[in-house]
């Protein structure tokens, strides 16, 4: 116990340790990371046999978080935004299942997309599963969330979600740890089996009981300490602020608020409040970090009811994250610039590190690719993705994790040659082996290029699921012993990395090429801590 | 009493260290903090900036709004000015003088000087040359830190409680060379002031 300088992360970290946590379960992703890097790191949690090794990807962290749950013990499964979307099917069946140890899933949301490839909301993917949400607008009612989330969880039977974003992720502050509990024992639920099995005619029942749940979840954002109302004079205009965005609301206001507030921070919304809410004020300003999620249930299909404000008509912008400067002006303020940054002020975009292995495979990639009109390369989430810009503008695609492979079957299937992909070990393991077995399984003519680092480079160097092992992985998926090549992707290999890859492109079946040397961040590491 | 503070600088810097024992110290102060960071993919070499507040009455925002940033911190000459719309009037620049080269169309020292030769508070010093003194460039960060201390709310004895804090586990060496590097950014500022 005692006050700490938490990051958001660390905060959540901290509080699922000291609620008796006996497991945590994700996939490295920016900026949802350092939860799990915390507790690994974490004498108590070592002491008391916490799991906290890294998950292949999302979905088998979730399904093992569930299946702790489902053993009676409490479980911390934490993702990044999109990573939600590769636990999905878990994630909405766990709503309909149900959980007996406490289970809370952190998704940390990126608007803005500091390091993303969208900015969706996933308080819109708790409403779909309609589970109980917790959005904290500072790092102690993150703490306080997860320390009570668990009992929480096990009190309704459901798993909660519990949403962040880049801002409260990475943003640090005192927090006061409070005492450290018991680990539950291993436990069935009696009705283990009519639950956890859910053939439809269980499902419809399961359904029925969600659907009945929302009452009772309601009556607990109702009862919420973390929903609350700050009465002011001027109605013409009440807030609704939601998480994070609260935090900006009382910036605009530093000697109490002129308009009456309603801090919204757990869900689903707590009807009773927002309907005394909206009857008293006649107009509704809704500042909330994301998705209009909440303007729209608000709003409503047809717009009736007291006039509301927010991203849908332009009172605040419909994209980006929010700021106290943008607020400021939804609320007829205005923050203003003493000083303008000078015109010769250049962006300094990320670029791959100096020594970098990707940049040697670019490269030597660049120069083949070169000689092939009409040739494409594919590539997925990673630092090589970094590959997209100057001086190498090599790739030609980046979707989402694992895609780079089985995008560039379909394009071969359409007829492109030559169809090549680039993908990292991690991303590899994470979600690209399933689309090489597609590739096999068709013989499709496709080269993919396994850049293998050794690590999970771009969010700092964690462990990578199949280290060691790739070229089993591929054989053992049927590629063809002869198409597989490891090469180590230096100056003085060019000559020999050029011909492999250009016969490996003139090879009309896969070829999976893995070029290999450890990622030059983990490699300094090492060294500096040798010392 | 309240300092609001940009930290600036390029990925790998060592901007989260000046973060760390500036926390660390207004812990030690017992201020109310909040304090962002940018990880992830900005950290490859690209502009990075962290946002402190500090003071004696709760931080709402984790965002310094426009124009009231008392000052800025900065551990490159070009990252100093993009900030600057955040910067009050009467608010400090402390940077580093020397540029971190890593895109080809950096613009002119002459043109970076002559932008921050405009600002009415402002202070530039060789940060590696006086790290180099005090034993290595590595501790470059340190001394910057040192060099902006007198402008932060919090007395100099306490970011030095702070340094020791957060270089603790790396050992005394390591603890006494940042404290001197510290120092020495201090006595710089007092130099050029008086």
């Amino acid at each position: 116990m005692g006050k700490y300088l938490f990051l958001g992360d660390e905060a959540i970290a901290q509080a699922a340790i000291d609620a008796g946590l006996s497991g945590v379960y994700a996939y490295p992703g920016t900026p949802s990371t350092e939860i799990t890097e915390y507790i690994q790191a974490s004498t108590v949690a070592n002491g008391r046999g916490v799991h906290s090794r890294w998950s292949v990807n999302e979905k088998t962290a979730l399904e093992a978080a569930l299946g702790m749950s489902y053993a009676g013990k409490r479980a911390l499964c934490c993702m990044k935004h999109v990573g939600l979307n590769v636990a999905a099917d878990c994630f909405m069946n766990a709503a309909m299942s149900g959980i007996n140890g406490g289970l809370i899933i952190v998704t940390a949301d990126d608007p803005s997309m500091h390091s993303s490839q969208n900015e969706q909301d996933n308080r819109m993917f708790g409403n779909f599963a309609m589970i109980p949400m917790l959005e904290p607008s500072n790092q102690q009612e993150a703490y306080d969330m997860v320390y009570d989330g668990f009992d929480l969880s096990e009190k309704l039977g459901y798993p909660l979600l519990l949403r962040i974003t880049t801002r409260m992720a990475h943003s640090r502050a005192g927090v006061e740890a409070r005492p450290l509990k018991m680990q539950r024992p291993l436990s069935f639920p009696a009705d283990g089996r009519q639950r956890f099995i859910l053939l439809p005619a269980n499902a419809r029942r399961r359904f029925r009981a969600l659907l009945k749940a929302q009452d009772a979840f309601t009556a607990e954002s109702e009862t919420s300490p973390y929903n609350a109302f700050f009465d002011a004079q001027d109605k013409g205009l009440g807030i609704i602020a939601t998480g994070i965005a609260f935090n900006y609301v009382s910036e605009n206001y530093p000697s109490g608020f002129e308009h009456p507030v309603l801090k919204i921070c757990q869900y689903p919304l707590p009807r009773k409040q927002v309907e005394q809410f909206a009857s008293m004020c006649s107009e509704i300003l809704v500042v909330e970090e994301g998705f209009p999620v909440v303007e729209e249930q608000l709003k409503g299909f047809l717009g009736t009811g007291p006039v509301v404000h927010g991203r849908l008509d332009g009172t605040l912008p419909r994209d980006g994250e929010l700021t106290p400067d943008i607020v400021a002006k939804a609320l007829g303020k205005e923050n203003a610039a003493c000083y303008a940054v000078p015109q010769i002020v250049t962006p300094r975009p990320p670029a791959l590190c100096t020594g970098c292995g990707h940049r040697d495979v670019y490269d030597a990639l660049n120069e083949v690719a070169g000689s092939y009109e009409g040739a494409k390369v594919f590539s997925d989430i990673g630092c090589y993705t970094l590959g997209a810009m100057p001086p190498f503008h090599a790739i030609d695609s980046c979707i989402d994790m694992g895609a780079s492979i089985t995008m560039a079957k379909g394009a071969a299937d359409a007829g492109l040659f030559p169809s090549i992909c680039v993908i990292g070990d991690s991303t590899f393991t994470h979600s690209g082996m399933t689309g090489l077995l597609d590739c096999v399984n068709e013989k499709t003519p496709v080269t993919i290029i396994i850049s293998d680092n050794e690590t999970t480079a771009m969010t700092g160097g964690q462990d990578s699921a199949g280290t060691g092992r790739l070229e089993a992985i591929c054989l053992g998926l049927g590629v063809e012993p002869e198409h597989l090549h490891v090469m180590i992707p230096l100056k003085k290999n060019y000559e020999d990395m050029k011909r492999v890859i250009r016969q490996e492109i003139e090879y009309r079946g896969v070829s999976v090429l893995i070029p290999r040397r450890e990622c030059i961040q983990t490699l300094k590491r090492k060294h500096s801590t040798k010392k | 009493m309240k300092t609001d503070i940009i930290l600036s600088g390029v990925g790998g810097q060592g901007i989260l260290s000046i973060a760390a024992v500036i926390g660390e110290a207004a812990l030690e102060e017992g201020l109310c903090m909040k304090q962002s960071e940018v990880h992830g993919m900005s950290q490859r070499g690209g502009d990075v900036q962290s946002n402190l507040r500090l003071s004696r009455r709760p931080v709402a925002s984790d965002l310094i709004p426009l124009g009231q940033a008392d000052l800025i911190i900065s551990l490159e000459p070009m990252e100093s000015l993009r900030y600057l719309p955040w910067l009050k009037r009467e608010g400090w620049v402390v940077t580093n003088s020397q540029p971190y080269l890593n895109i080809p169309n950096y613009p002119g020292m002459e043109n970076i000087n002559a932008e921050l030769d405009k600002l009415p508070h402002m202070i530039a010093l060789d940060a590696e040359e006086i790290a180099k003194e005090a034993g290595t460039a590595r501790v470059a960060n340190m001394v910057i830190l040192g060099a902006a201390a007198r402008f932060i709310c919090i007395e100099y004895g306490k970011i030095e409680e702070g340094v020791r804090r957060v270089f603790r586990r790396k050992g005394e060496d390591v603890v006494a060379l940042n404290l001197k590097a510290l120092r020495a950014g201090f006595d710089a500022t007092m130099q050029i002031m008086t």
